[in-house]
């Protein structure tokens, strides 16, 4: 299987609110020690794909720290590796920007045209799963596809009018496809992760006019549905967008404190990779009440957590409260404040004594930095 | 000024019983992620030294493993590095290294590629924390030959160090090698400095002689001593321990848990950096009671956990009760299982209803030089069926399967040793 990975995490993810004011989506930190991309990037290295090219186009900064060398997913290769695709500015193009994902993959068309893969897994930064993308190869391959799509059964979970349906017949054929309506019409959601034949995807691109070359699926595939094979592979495990919204973002988070999800995440034989800080273990001091948790290093613990979920190098004091919440790198919670329902951000420092809550069915982001 | 460490990193550490029989003591885990010569290297880091060789002999194959090219520890560099140097044959008489200085010697050849104009020698069996920075700069501000970095122990303990009679300058004047009276309490904690070129004659003239033993602390030492030369202590007052027995290990494992414990393994000026698993956050779950611990990654617990170090990927299932103990990676506690006092080593699973390390203290019937505490040692890859009950310092060799031979039931001081 030699396949070329893409990962489109160029989203500004808008409706993360604060999170990604100063970051991409794909950057935003989950389950305590990971970022969103690590599952993305992790399930390719692990179905063997040595080749991934990263579009980034929103406030890359910490993307681009959090990937480095992509030594972490041995991906600083001689052969293949990491390739970062930053929009750029050029002699054919005057745009500072990608329009679209099919534009972004279009200006990049040098790595496509150079790469020796034939086929093209196209994922994105921000889905929390773990697949074993062999399996989609396979199916790709015995259904002679020109384009297979990842789906997804649609889920009480999943918000209808935030995702793509579609319609498939008995063979798993597409027939159509609807972008973003609040109708159901299918029983099944489009992930945003394609695979498709190398050689297709450039000439697709290339025949389309420039103005009409903005999305992949609205502009390229759409309009193509009948002329091609265009196949939906079911994905039956765990699967979810973190950047739809911050409720999505929460109880995607709060989902870990579910045995099965960290069983099928994490202990499923493909680990997931991600940077490593060098903290020391968490320690749980003598006063300290640990319930019902996600601890990562570096945490030193006091006071009393309930169902939260606590990053790297988090410091809660004695007689603090945190409940319902989820806690980034570094935070520091003073003496005797409460925390409940929220989300608190990197290198926030709650002072003593403070009582900090979300209105119900809110749920509250404190920004990056912030002294409260 | 060019530093070069070397790290002796082939000793046996015959005194932690099952724990070193397929593994050298630099290599054996601690405090929940980390391997005894991480301090070592971390040290040697954070103190600037980029040119680490790493002398191995013993069971080698897990720390050459660990060592890697040096990745974790920032030595994956063009100029120095981390190098391991095991023994090897040439056509010189070449062969096992048969002391520590024997094991610098033999190395010459690859100390003077780097001109070095300091060596510092370290052992890889000790936890701490030091700056060598400081003792190197006392070494040149006293122009010293050789710096021996030194402690006071409790005169108790003075028959197992080198000791050291000083001058009110800290100019050594006498040095005993684990003395049987000893003269003071001033002990070598086995870390030197040496102008390279004094070192390498000393070497040089020790390999020479035939009655040597070719070690530093009974050998070079008093060899260089007699000859006049300049010997300094330098009085170390920072965290230092040897966890060369079974209760040395197991009480400096529980001494980082404290909420200000004397070697802070969260500090973030002087990170300690490790070769380990990558693994999730540890999980807690409601059902769990954790106090006064450490939990590493991939730990779930749904028991209880109590002043205990918890290594990466334990689970302790529900009603468990942990308290005293080190459990090192990988290893399952069973449902109400309860365990106390004890040393868990890898990969081995404890079944239900189990109780460990509970019991009257008996003296060991397997050798009580190294059995003598109250501390039950069960090693690597071990199976203890349901309902098994083992008492206190007792002792399981590693890859034992209680449940082939049969055993439910171990009294204090018993023990199970593979034989060979």
């Amino acid at each position: 299987m030699k396949v070329l990975g893409l990962i489109l995490s160029g989203s500004s993810g808008n409706k993360l609110e604060k999170l990604t004011k100063k970051r991409t989506s794909a950057a935003v930190p989950v389950f305590g020690k990971y970022r969103a991309i690590d599952f993305t990037l992790s399930n390719m290295v692990n179905s063997g794909i040595n080749k991934v090219g990263v579009l980034t186009q929103y406030n890359p900064r910490s993307l681009m720290d959090h990937l480095g060398s992509g030594k972490e997913w041995n991906l600083d290769r001689k052969r293949g590796g990491m390739f970062i695709l930053q929009p750029f500015l050029s002699s054919f193009n005057d745009s500072m920007f990608y329009e679209g994902t099919a534009d972004a993959i279009f200006q990049n068309m040098t790595l496509l045209k150079r790469a020796e893969e034939d086929f093209v897994l196209i994922g994105s930064g921000d889905h929390i799963y773990n697949i074993d993308f062999k399996k989609l190869y396979k199916f790709h391959i015995r259904n002679g596809a020109d384009i297979t799509l990842i789906t997804k059964e649609h889920k009480e979970s999943y918000d209808i009018a935030e995702y793509g349906q579609i319609k498939v017949n008995k063979e798993n054929k597409i027939i159509d496809i609807k972008e973003k309506i609040d109708e159901k019409i299918s029983d099944k959601i489009f992930t945003g992760v394609y695979f498709i034949n190398k050689a297709l995807l450039m000439e697709l691109l290339y025949s389309s006019p420039k103005d009409k070359r903005n999305d992949l699926l609205m502009d390229i595939i759409v309009p193509n549905l009948k002329r091609l094979r265009v196949y939906s592979y079911n994905f039956e495990g765990y699967w979810r967008n973190i950047k739809k919204s911050v409720k999505e973002y929460y109880d995607t988070n709060m989902d870990i404190l579910n045995y099965e999800v960290r069983k099928e995440l994490f202990y499923s034989g493909r680990k997931i990779y991600t940077k490593l800080k060098d903290f020391a273990p968490p320690k749980i001091n003598i006063n300290a009440e640990v319930s019902n948790s996600f601890i990562a290093d570096g945490c030193i613990i006091n006071g009393i957590v309930k169902n939260s979920i606590l990053s790297r190098g988090v410091i809660v004091k004695a007689g603090a409260v945190i409940e319902n919440s989820i806690v980034l790198q570094d935070t520091i919670i003073e003496e005797g404040s409460h925390i409940k329902d929220i989300i608190i951000d990197k290198d926030v420092k709650i002072r003593e004594g403070k009582t900090i809550e979300s209105i119900k069915s809110n749920i509250n982001i404190i920004e990056k930095g912030t002294v409260i | 000024m060019k530093v070069l460490a070397l790290i002796l990193a082939g000793g046996q550490g015959t005194r932690l019983g099952v724990i070193t029989n397929n593994l050298a003591k630099p290599a054996v885990p601690f405090g929940g992620k980390y391997r005894i010569i991480d301090f070592a290297i971390s040290n040697c880091v954070n103190s600037g030294i980029n040119t680490v060789g790493v002398v191995t002999q013993y069971m080698p194959h897990q720390l050459v493993d660990h060592l890697g090219i040096g990745k974790p520890w920032d030595l994956d560099i063009k100029d120095g590095g981390l190098y391991v140097l095991p023994p090897y044959l040439s056509r010189s008489d070449t062969s096992w290294y048969e002391g520590t200085a024997d094991a610098v010697y033999q190395n010459i050849e690859f100390i003077d590629k780097y001109k070095p104009d300091f060596v510092i020698i370290l052992s890889g069996d000790h936890v701490y924390r030091m700056d060598y920075n400081d003792i190197i700069d006392y070494h040149i501000e006293k122009s010293a030959d050789c710096t021996i970095a030194c402690m006071e122990v409790p005169v108790s303990e003075a028959n197992r160090f080198g000791i050291m009679v000083t001058d009110p300058f800290n100019k050594i004047r006498e040095f005993q090698e684990k003395p049987k009276e000893p003269k003071g309490t001033l002990a070598s904690l086995g870390i030197y400095v040496f102008s390279w070129d004094f070192l390498k004659k000393a070497l040089m003239k020790d390999a020479s002689s035939t009655e040597s033993d070719h070690d530093f602390g009974k050998n070079i030492i008093p060899s260089i001593l007699k000859n006049n030369s300049n010997l300094y202590a330098y009085n170390f007052e920072g965290y230092w321990r040897d966890v060369g027995t079974i209760s040395s290990y197991l009480d400096c494992n529980l001494e980082i848990l404290g909420p200000l414990p004397p070697l802070d393994l969260h500090d973030k000026n002087w990170k300690v950096y490790t070769q380990s698993e990558e693994l999730p956050p540890a999980f807690i779950s409601d059902k769990a009671n954790v106090i006064k611990s450490f939990v590493s990654e991939g730990a779930e617990i749904y028991g209880e956990v109590e002043n205990s170090v918890i290594f990466q990927g334990v689970i302790v299932e529900k009603g468990a009760k942990i308290k005293d103990s080190v459990i090192m990676n990988r290893v399952k506690v069973g449902k109400e299982t309860i365990i106390n006092k004890s040393i868990i080593a890898s990969s081995t699973v404890v079944g239900d209803k189990c109780e460990i390390g509970l019991k009257e203290y008996k003296v060991s019937k397997i050798n009580k030089e190294i059995y003598n505490s109250d501390i039950t040692l069960i090693g690597f890859n071990t199976n203890i069926p349901d309902k098994t009950i083992i008492g206190k310092n007792c002792v399981i060799d590693n890859f034992v399967d209680l449940k082939e031979l049969n055993i439910k039931n171990l009294n204090s001081g018993e023990g199970i040793i593979n034989e060979f």
